[in-house]
């Protein structure tokens, strides 16, 4: 195996298109070192992008934020003026592992390996959060929900790689929140997960809202109903009500270990009621 | 295949290795260091026995490359130490018996130290946050966190 560590877009772009094998990403690599060690994955090469020059910032911009691909859950949690825009989006991040993983694990490598349950992921997509890809034909955006296309699977093209995530700008009287659930407090895979983001207006009724669920489909989903239910509304308890049917509908999971097709059913409109109660207060609301 | 160069820092000491591409830190911290301080418990992140500090943060050596380390200040529990002086959360663990096969004891001794440079005032609930990476299958952790709890206390009273 080969190890790479370019310092430049351009550099690291040119190597993955040099590739004939099979070359993965390496962020924090606490989901392909697991692979590795199990042999589910055995590369030919490794592209580490942490030394990648501002892979490893978080920068404000047009009044947003752009996280490197290679910033860590802690890190995100130590920028006040990020948790205090997107607090969903970093307390999401935050429930990846333990305080170990926290300090290696990135949002664009949970993002990038696509898992249905991957904690930061309905945030993200809540938060309207666009990645910026960088390969072979240069640098696109493209929404963070058109990533993932199944378990373990994206639609980045071949030699492409996430290089940041866009959170974009807040109006005031804006917020996030991100719920999972899991059998015990710390250090397990969400069973249902949910993102909800809403925007209200000086009356609290509000304006704009984005839902999405983890972990009861093949991917991460956004639920356009489930915003649509609480727009025009002071997400009252009735809003709330049919934040939850529409969750409940729109979910289509699987029955394993960790529940059933109808606990995972019911508890998706669970969690979309108390996110969006949380984003509401963090919104400001009376 | 050629081996790759690495020059990192450990424990403060300026220090050159050559490893495999796919090579752990944990690997090359035991197999080409001899600091088997650090302990492969599961070797996919989920038990902490493996932890060390890279930058003043806490994270698995098991679930980092040994080529990673190039440029790093690298803290292991053979730097808690000074001399035969052993660090006041060691004197816990020994004073309030937090340890029995001891297997655990290295990653929970480096994850406490991390916490309390992090937060010298942990509550009980975020010392058990803290250190909820570190597994330990025979304490029943009530005496690891009264050590941790009482090492932070020591040395707020010694500052
Ligand atoms: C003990 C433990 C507990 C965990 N708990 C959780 C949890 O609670 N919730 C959760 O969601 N996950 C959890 N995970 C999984 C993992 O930590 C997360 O998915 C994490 O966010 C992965 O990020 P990373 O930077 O470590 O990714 P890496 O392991 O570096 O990469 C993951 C995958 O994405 C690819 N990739 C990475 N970055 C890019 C990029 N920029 N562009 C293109 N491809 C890329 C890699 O090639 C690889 O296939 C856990 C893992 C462990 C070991
Ligand atoms: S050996 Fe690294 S976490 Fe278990
Ligand atoms: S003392 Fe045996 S595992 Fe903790």
């Amino acid at each position: 195996m080969h190890y790479h560590s370019p310092t430049s877009v351009e550099d690291a772009v040119k190597v993955l298109a040099a590739q004939s094998g099979d070359c993965r990403i390496l962020a924090g690599g606490t989901d392909l070192l697991v692979r590795m060690r199990s042999g589910l994955a055995e590369p030919d090469a490794i592209l580490d992008i942490k030394r990648i020059d501002g892979m490893r910032s978080i920068t404000r911009e047009e009044g947003g934020f752009r996280v490197g691909a290679a910033v860590s859950g802690t890190e995100m949690a130590e920028h006040a003026a990020l948790v205090a825009a997107w607090p969903g989006v970093v307390e999401a991040t935050g429930l990846i592992g333990s305080t170990q993983i926290q300090g290696r694990a990135t949002m664009a490598g949970n993002l990038c390996n696509a898992s249905p349950a991957a904690d930061s992921v309905p945030a993200m997509v809540a938060a309207g959060a666009v990645a910026q890809v960088a390969g072979p034909n240069g640098v696109r955006d493209i929404p963070v929900a058109q990533i993932p296309t199944g378990p373990g699977k994206t639609s980045l093209g071949p030699g492409e790689f996430v290089t940041s995530i866009f959170l974009p700008a807040r109006p005031d009287r804006a917020s996030d929140a991100y719920l999972r659930f899991i059998p015990r407090t710390e250090m397990d895979i969400a069973v249902v997960g949910c993102g909800v983001s809403i925007t209200l207006d000086a009356s609290g009724t509000c304006t704009e809202a984005r839902v999405a669920l983890g972990a009861v489909a093949p991917t991460v989903i956004e639920v356009p109903e489930a915003a649509t239910a609480l727009v025009g509304t002071p997400l009252d308890d009735p809003a709330l009500s049919a934040l939850s049917a529409a969750c409940s509908a729109a979910a289509s999971p699987i029955s394993d270990k960790r529940g059933t097709v109808e606990f995972r059913t019911h508890v998706a409109g669970v969690l979309a009621r108390r996110a969006a109660v949380i984003a509401k207060t963090r919104a400001g609301a009376a | 295949m050629s081996k790759i160069h690495v020059t990192t820092t450990i424990n403060g000491d300026p220090t050159e290795f050559l490893c495999e591409a796919d090579e752990t830190l944990l690997d090359v911290l035991r197999d080409r260091l001899g600091l088997t301080g650090s302990k492969e418990g599961c070797g996919t992140g989920d038990c902490g026995a493996c932890s060390v500090t890279v930058g003043g943060r806490l994270v698995c050596s098991c679930l980092m490359l040994g080529a990673e380390a190039e440029g790093q200040e690298i803290g292991t529990i053979e730097g808690m130490a000074e001399g035969e002086s052993l660090h006041p959360l060691q004197k816990k663990f020994i004073e309030h018996a937090a340890l029995q096969c001891g297997i655990c004891t290295p990653g929970l001794l480096v994850a406490a130290k991390s916490l309390l440079e992090h937060n010298p005032d942990p509550t009980e609930e975020e010392t058990r946050y803290w250190l909820a990476g570190n597994l330990c299958r025979c304490t029943g952790y009530d005496k690891i966190i009264r050590a941790v709890m009482d090492a932070g206390k020591d040395m707020r009273e010694a500052s």
